[in-house]
């Protein structure tokens, strides 16, 4: 099992409704500090659907309700009182598609720590878009053409783009939702790379289709399917040796 | 080798009859296409050909005598003297001095007086109150000609039915002759064609007052509703929830888009002037009922731009932690721009050509003064059109190709002016 020293989140009988539609169930699931946490199942098994529950996202999809307890640091944030943009400065995002604004380099780094105050003055603010771009790995193929439009980039340069506006609002937890489905192998790979840096800083928590990246990546991985997570443990042991039939046979691509 | 590449004959034959769809398809399109440029070319060209004598004018020099005796006797050189004197006493004097067989033949001064434009006298007035200076001297001025003048000089009268049958008599027709010979008789570009408003005479009819009443009535219209018709589809596209009551302000604002124009012309008159006592005629309340007509393009153009601005972008503004607010007109709204620009333009060009809800405001009207507000009386280009294509005088037919010229103008320059600002804030994704 998974050490329970240092969580960060953890949520009580979690379910979430679209309209009639159920699509999350009773889900208990608990998610460490400065850790790789991958999300697995297939299509339509509920995982994204958890992990925009995290920084609320679901909230800006009508008739979504969404029912228990998320806490992260022992504060319940499914919660109408908590305020959902204090909520995400402290969680980051990172969509499937690359979604830089159509602004320039320099503009979609900055926009975060800007609208959020934390910068004093200009110079302040090109500190944390250098910092921030650097963290992603991005800085040197970008410095010389910070006033180029974000949209200019290839899709791998876009995506560590669009880390790096996570990261420059310096949150606690990154949110990924299959950030690399969209690259190539290559691009992937930068990705994975960047990832496992970032961790020392930060918690990560990575919805992925791909079982070798979940692999790769992740200290502990969640399989879920038809809305239930069905098991959640260290990754080497979910994928070497599951407790359930039902992980396996997804695992070894029997059904998904 | 198409034998080759095909599986069978049964294929060949199938994609050589879609090859065939495509061909025909093609040629249907590109007919459509010449057939609309050629109907294009004729109305710009027969618009051209009719209306671009409308530009000009004639003028007569001859020499008039500012005669002491009859506008100052007493040389007080009092602007109230002057704007009482005869002019018409000087105007009459230089003519028989020019022309002295007419002296005591009535017939034949009045046949030559009808060569000049009935202005001649204003002008003369306007030149002395301009410049005292000119009193007791003699000058040779450029009066404009009457119009029927102006259209024999420009060949659209045909002299040789009977004289009964034509705007001009043989008399005058001599007298136009021998002004002729004499290389008086000048062809000018009209400038005030673009300085005056309206008039009875043709030859004075400018088109300034329905320029400058279009210009007003519009700014008063995209004051309106550029700002309410963006901020309703910024509400009811990303604040309002989607609910049966925002639905159906939808549906309605979708039918009052179709709604005719003269509609909201009556909607106008009964709220406008009835109600509220606005004053009619003036573009205030004409700006105000074409606000009404333009309002549900921009509501819908704006809305279906927003529509079209990828959720991703909302999503990531919100995911970094932006209010809705900042989400919205921090990123959706800039995205969003260039096609609420476009359709408001849109929305400004039909009201620009519209002259049904204006007839109710009292907006086609004969107006002489150039308005120089909101609250003046004024009328609008298309009513001008409109006035002018039912004038029954030869001299208004130019005038009136000429006062279409003007408007194409204006749209052709607010188009353009769209097509730029989308250029502009054009976003690639």
């Amino acid at each position: 099992m998974i050490k329970n020293d240092n969580i960060k989140i953890t949520t009580n009988d979690l379910c979430v409704f679209y309209d009639e539609k159920q699509a999350l169930f009773d889900v208990n699931i608990s998610i460490n500090e400065k850790e790789t946490t991958a999300l697995i199942g297939p299509s339509g098994c509920g995982k994204s659907t958890l992990l925009r529950c995290f920084n609320r996202m679901n909230d800006t999809i009508e008739n979504c309700v969404v029912k228990g307890n998320i806490n992260i640091d022992n504060a319940n944030v499914n919660n109408p009182e908590i305020d959902v943009v204090q909520l995400r400065t402290k969680i980051g995002m990172v969509f499937q598609k690359p979604n830089p604004f159509p602004k320039s380099i320099f503009d979609n780094v900055a926009y975060g720590p800007k609208i959020h105050g934390m910068a004093k003055n200009k110079l302040e603010l090109e500190e944390i878009v250098e910092k921030s771009l650097k963290q992603a790995g991005l800085w040197s193929e970008v410095k010389d053409r910070l006033s180029q439009p974000g949209t200019s980039l290839s899709g791998g340069q876009q995506q560590r783009l669009c880390i790096a506006r996570a990261i420059a609002v310096r949150p606690e937890i990154i949110l990924m939702d299959e950030p690399c489905s969209a690259l190539d192998p290559i691009a992937t790979a930068n990705i994975e790379e960047l990832m496992d840096e970032l961790k020392k800083e930060f918690t990560i928590i990575i919805v992925t289709h791909n079982m070798q990246q979940a692999a790769r990546v992740s200290k502990n991985t969640a399989f879920f399917h038809l809305g239930k997570l069905i098991e959640l443990g260290p990754t080497d042991q979910i994928f070497t040796n599951p407790k359930l039939e039902k992980t396996q046979d997804y695992i070894t691509g029997r059904y998904g | 080798m198409n034998r080759i590449l095909s599986k069978s004959q049964n294929i060949e034959n199938s994609t050589n009859k879609r090859h065939r769809k495509e061909k025909r398809f093609k040629s249907l399109c590109l007919g459509a296409v010449i057939v609309a440029i050629l109907f294009l070319i004729i109305l710009l060209s027969s618009l051209a050909y009719k209306g671009l004598s409308g530009f000009t004018k004639t003028t007569i020099q001859i020499p008039i005598y500012f005669n002491e005796e009859i506008i100052d006797p007493e040389n007080t050189r009092d602007i109230a003297v002057i704007n009482k004197a005869s002019f018409r006493k000087i105007f009459k004097q230089s003519l028989l001095q020019k022309f002295p067989e007419a002296k005591d033949n009535r017939k034949m001064y009045r046949n030559i007086s009808k060569i000049f434009s009935r202005g001649s006298t204003y002008l003369l007035k306007k030149m002395v109150l301009d410049d005292i200076s000119l009193i007791g001297k003699t000058i040779n001025v450029d009066l404009i000609s009457s119009s029927t003048i102006d259209q024999l000089r420009k060949n659209n009268i045909n002299i040789k039915v009977p004289e009964s049958d034509r705007p001009v008599s043989d008399a005058t027709l001599k007298i136009y002759d021998q002004l002729n010979t004499e290389g008086v008789i000048k062809k000018r570009l009209n400038f005030s064609f673009f300085k005056y408003g309206d008039s009875r005479n043709p030859e004075e009819a400018g088109i300034l007052g329905a320029l400058l009443g279009s210009m007003f009535t519009l700014i008063i219209t995209l004051l309106l509703s550029f700002p309410i018709g963006v901020l309703t589809a910024i509400y009811l596209e990303e604040f309002a929830p989607k609910n049966k009551f925002t639905y159906f302000i939808e549906i309605n604002i979708n039918n009052l888009a179709a709604v005719p124009s003269i509609v909201f012309g009556l909607l106008g008159l009964a709220i406008f002037l009835n109600f509220f006592g606005l004053p009619r005629s003036v573009p205030l309340t004409g700006g105000l009922v074409l606000t009404l007509m333009t309002l549900p393009t921009v509501i819908i153009s704006s809305r279906a731009s927003l529509k079209a601005v990828p959720p991703t972008i909302r999503e990531a503004a919100l995911g970094l932690g932006a209010s809705k607010l900042q989400a919205v007109f921090n990123h959706v709204v800039p995205s969003a721009a260039p096609g609420m620009f476009t359709g408001t333009i849109i929305g400004m060009a039909r009201a620009l050509g519209e002259t049904a809800p204006l007839l109710l405001m009292g907006m086609v009207a004969f107006i002489v003064e150039v308005p120089t507000s909101i609250f003046d009386p004024a009328t609008v280009l298309p009513a001008q059109i409109y006035l002018w294509a039912d004038s029954p005088e030869r001299g208004f037919v130019e005038k009136t190709s000429a006062a279409i010229i003007v408007l194409v103008l204006f749209l052709i320059i607010m188009n353009s002016l769209a097509i730029w600002l989308r250029r502009k804030f054009e976003v690639r994704w």
